[in-house]
């Protein structure tokens, strides 16, 4: 693949279609200015600040604006939040849709078939794949990305965290926690 | 199109597993495709892409890698744009005597770009449907792009949030205009989708636009 991407580049380089150096910073901007820790970042101020945490709720795409994140594919953001009682998990069954501007790229396995597939059908056996057995008693709720909306999981915040600023809040929040496949 | 894509609900499809958080492309020549399918002129059409992949032939597609299908469907969009054809694809230089295009996007407007906030919302049609209706999927099967995944098809929901009329990808994807028509969260008890044996509380959430809907 590498040689057939190569001779494609050098061609829509040669015919003006596309700037080398535009290239390069759209991977810097996806290997560097978005990722994870963008969304750790929404999660630990929502934990702390209860007024943002309201705004997210209601309008996640303004209020993660705030943090300064935004950008495709997450025009239209939209944050589920995790209770006692409640678990959300996050899926794009028809291609993989992700929020780019919160989360960055995707892993594998989200894009792969095994989870596009069962996270609807078996979200309970899936999330049980990454180490969290849900009791029967929690409701799982699984959103399927099929428009242009973007979902992030607000995990709950962890027990024994009352003394924690939002840079220790924040590293304790993962990308599986806000996909929904873990419980933090 | 009722392609293999369409992969929710299915089981057996191999292993979920899990990969440290931290990694971004993983290997050079992705970064470069992601880059290329975002800077490309043909790029303007997000549903258009979109539906290059899944035409992707079934047993290829499923057997291809994310990154992959992303080279495969801007190779045939730019060869069915005009932007090239499939020797020089293969060559990687241009037939002598091309016209030089002018790249729409240059190094220093790609972070301004990319941190934009852009809206697929757009004025359209008042929505026929209200927070709480009862509604069903219709059982379409469309030859062309569609965002109406089957395992919902003929199949009862409620309707738990209205956003706005969306651009609507059954007819973006083919040219034929961004046609708005009105976009609704609509929930999916587990049961009423897989039977007795799901669990009563859970539910599956999908966005669907209007033409996907009937009153129930």
């Amino acid at each position: 693949m590498a040689l057939r991407v190569k001779a494609l580049e050098s061609l829509m380089v040669e015919k003006g279609l596309v700037d080398p150096a535009a290239l390069d910073a759209i991977v810097d901007h996806f290997e560097h200015k978005v990722g994870p820790r963008n969304g750790a970042r929404v999660v630990a101020k929502a934990w702390s600040d209860p007024a943002f945490k309201a705004r997210l709720l209601a309008d996640a795409t303004t209020a993660i604006a705030e943090l300064g994140y935004a950008g495709g594919q997450g025009d239209h953001m939209l944050v589920v939040e995790n209770t006692p009682t409640t678990h959300n998990l996050v899926v794009c069954t028809l291609c993989s849709c992700y929020p780019w501007p919160v989360l960055g790229l995707p892993p594998v396995w989200y894009k792969s078939a095994p989870y596009r597939s069962r996270a609807v059908i078996d979200p309970r056996g899936v999330i049980a794949g990454f180490g969290t057995v849900l009791p029967d008693e929690i409701e799982v709720r699984v959103w399927d990305s099929t428009a242009e909306l973007r979902y992030l999981v607000l995990p709950e915040r962890p027990a024994g965290t009352q003394g924690l600023d939002e840079d220790a809040l924040a590293a304790l929040v993962t990308r599986d926690g806000m996909i929904g496949t873990t419980r933090l | 199109m009722n392609g293999v894509h369409d992969m929710g609900g299915m089981e057996n499809l191999g292993p979920v597993i899990p990969e440290p958080e931290g990694e971004g492309f993983h290997a050079a020549w992705e970064g470069r495709v992601h880059a290329m399918s975002v800077a490309s002129p043909t790029r303007s059409n997000i549903d258009a892409g979109r539906h290059q992949r899944e035409k992707i032939p079934g047993p290829e597609y499923l057997a291809m890698s994310y990154y992959e299908k992303w080279f495969r469907g801007l190779t045939e969009l730019l060869v069915a744009h005009g932007h090239a054809t499939w020797a020089e694809i293969a060559r990687g230089k241009a037939e002598p005597g091309f016209a030089k295009a002018t790249p729409l996007l240059r190094a220093e407007e790609v972070t301004p770009r990319f941190m934009r906030r852009g809206s697929y919302v757009r004025d359209g049609a008042a929505p026929a449907f209200a927070v709480g209706d009862a509604v069903s999927a219709r059982d379409l099967n469309p030859h062309g792009h569609t965002r109406l995944p089957r395992y919902v098809r003929g199949r009862e929901g409620v309707i738990t949030a209205l956003h706005g009329a969306h651009v609507f990808p059954d007819s973006h994807a083919h040219g034929q205009g961004e046609d708005p028509r009105p976009l609704y969260t609509v929930r999916f008890a587990a049961r009423e989708l897989w039977g007795e044996a799901a669990n009563p509380r859970d539910s599956v959430s999908l966005d669907l636009w209007e033409p996907y809907l009937e009153r129930a």
